[in-house]
């Protein structure tokens, strides 16, 4: 690749590094060889059109597919995901917002699903108060805006739902935490809410992040660096503060130009 | 004074209309007071001692098998073995008691008798991955089969001691004690504890409880095995109700109202939502159809009509309801 302007260092500071990743799917090869890092606390945008390898990297990286080739890091160590679970333990978390929480539940009860606050004894009696006044703390440090944490899932909005699902994440002592696509089909406002949580965990600085969007000005807005994804590789890797939205709109547009040439 | 008065009524009545949009019991429970209104207007007698004894005959043992398919229902699963488990274990407990356990001790060999009847029922489910319907369906039929093959088709007569006998579901008191103690304890352990949250959690989202890294299969069986000796405890107390132990008793016949009271007490077949008060309110108006309808003198057969248009409007109201709750409209 000529034009790759990827650099990846290997710091110990990273928290999470693929060398030489790969997979394949019989004779389809959707990611040829990965190379990323995130550091610690770092927001991680990556971008690339449909096909180009995305979501194929976030299962890999939840621990949903395993890797056909090359080496996953975590804090330094080589790591072998066996599942979404194991991923999971490791701190890995890839937040889905309609696939995790329960509608019929309120929002204190699923920030705490499986890991409820007891008053002890066999029957498991939930302490209710407990879980609320810790649900209200936590997402108002998160800055999530909700009317009561009392209130069922199912009356809240996408980006409501969305947001708690993330803090819901980062309570659980996430350290990664993967987002695909977490604005898509969401209001203006709605979108601000998530990208406002975003936010927070960057200045906070414990968590690291990789989101997958489409809307550069998004991606500026909240991440340290850009990955670009292209045919399976990533061809281009910047700090946010050394690149612009017009930079990577012409890397695409000559992309989409030398495609359509390609076909004709 | 005829208008404030009125407007008072109209005011109580549309609070009363919001709490019965708000609340899933609150609707089965005010329909359950008007029909007694109806009842006691045109029968005279429907509110009295005698008439309270026979609405307990038909409520109770139906509200214990409800309240175990309530825990069922919201899991996401469904059990029609009940009605055949709760003909079984009297069974059980008259063949043990026969031999010699005394008979406090053959109610417990019963109900685990019934309880290994749950376990089969969840873990040919859960694991064999077959639909409950289909497992329970099987185990109704296997279940009836067995019960007729033990007893050889006749019916028999437990001994035991009046005061006993009267504990165990024998006085209508006692029968009322139980179906309300059951109902309460599993309406705390529904909404209260662990068990219950993961319970709903299940129905309500399986893959996100999965994730969640909520046991689901061992909580499914857990279901399964509460609802059978729950079952099989409604066929003990109408044991000692009636006195005597029929290999043809409750069948289908209870397991349909035992679902319907879940179902019209504001259980949903698709999981994730349900109610035990709800169950036993449900269990309760079932039984105020059946015995108004009785005491005006209406058929049996129309009974069965009625109860099913019931069924029918309900269903569509609650459904309505339903939707217009989530849409957060009431």
């Amino acid at each position: 690749m000529t034009m790759s302007t990827t650099q990846h260092s290997t710091t110990d500071n990273d928290l999470v590094r693929l060398e030489h990743v790969s997979k394949r799917f019989g004779p389809v090869e959707p990611l040829k060889d990965i190379n990323l890092r995130v550091g610690h606390g770092e927001v991680l945008g990556l971008l690339g059109n449909n096909g180009a390898g995305k979501s194929t990297l976030m299962k890999i990286l939840c621990g949903f597919h395993p890797a056909s080739d090359g080496t996953m890091y975590f804090e330094g160590k080589p790591v072998n995901l066996r599942s979404v679970t194991h991923a999971r333990q490791l701190g890995i978390d890839c937040v889905y917002q309609d696939l995790a929480l329960v509608n019929e539940l309120n929002v204190y009860h699923n920030m705490f699903l499986q890991r409820e606050p007891v008053h002890g004894g066999p029957l498991g009696i939930l302490n209710n108060k407990r879980m609320k006044a810790d649900a209200e703390r936590h997402l108002a440090d998160m800055g999530v805006n909700i009317p009561s944490v009392d209130v069922e899932i199912a009356k809240l909005s996408g980006g409501q739902r969305q947001a708690i699902a993330v803090a819901r994440s980062v309570y659980s002592n996430a350290r990664l935490l993967l987002l695909d696509e977490p604005t898509a089909a969401m209001g203006a406002k709605e979108g601000a809410m998530i990208l406002n949580v975003i936010k927070r965990l960057r200045e906070r600085g414990d968590v690291s992040v990789i989101i997958i969007a489409h809307n550069y000005a998004q991606i500026f807005d909240v991440c340290d660096r850009i990955n670009l994804l292209r045919e399976g590789e990533i061809v281009f890797d910047r700090a946010t503060s050394d690149t612009s939205v017009q930079e990577l709109t012409d890397i695409v547009v000559n992309e989409y130009r030398a495609a359509t040439e390609a076909e004709a | 004074m005829a208008t404030s008065s009125s407007d008072s009524t109209a005011g109580l009545a549309s609070r009363l209309g919001g709490l019965a949009l708000r609340r899933r019991e609150a609707s089965i429970f005010i329909a359950g007071c008007l029909l007694v209104i109806y009842f006691q207007i045109t029968t005279d007698v429907f509110v009295s001692g005698a008439n309270v004894s026979t609405l307990v005959q038909y409520a109770g043992a139906t509200a214990v098998l409800a309240a175990g398919e309530v825990m069922v229902l919201i899991c996401g699963e469904l059990d029609l073995s009940i009605g055949m488990v709760y003909a079984l274990s009297p069974f059980l407990m008259f063949y043990a008691n026969e031999a010699g356990v005394p008979m406090a001790l053959a109610i417990i060999l019963a109900l685990a008798g019934a309880g290994v009847v749950g376990l089969i029922n969840g873990l040919v489910t859960t694991w064999l991955k077959l639909p409950s319907f289909v497992t329970t369906l099987g185990m109704l039929f296997l279940i009836n089969g067995f019960t007729l093959v033990i007893s050889g088709g006749f019916p028999v007569q437990p001994q035991a001691g009046e005061i006993f006998t009267a504990v165990m579901g024998g006085s209508a008191t006692a029968m009322v004690i139980w179906a309300v103690l059951i109902a309460v304890i599993l309406q705390f352990v529904l909404t209260r504890t662990r068990w219950g949250l993961h319970t709903i959690a299940i129905g309500g989202n399986l893959s996100g409880a999965t994730e969640a890294g909520i046991k689901v299969k061992t909580l499914k069986i857990r279901n399964f095995m509460l609802c059978s000796m729950l079952a099989g405890f409604g066929g003990i107390l109408d044991t000692f109700r009636i006195g005597s132990i029929d290999p043809l008793a409750g069948g289908n016949e209870i397991m349909f109202m035992a679902i319907a009271s879940a179902v019209i007490g504001g259980t949903l077949l698709t999981g994730g939502v349900g109610t035990i008060i709800g169950a036993l309110f449900g269990a309760i108006v079932l039984a105020i159809l059946k015995d108004g309808f009785t005491l005006s003198g209406v058929s049996a057969y129309t009974f069965d009509m009625i109860l099913g248009a019931a069924i029918l409007v309900t269903m569509t109201i609650n459904v309505h309801l339903n939707q217009l709750r989530e849409k957060g409209r009431v």
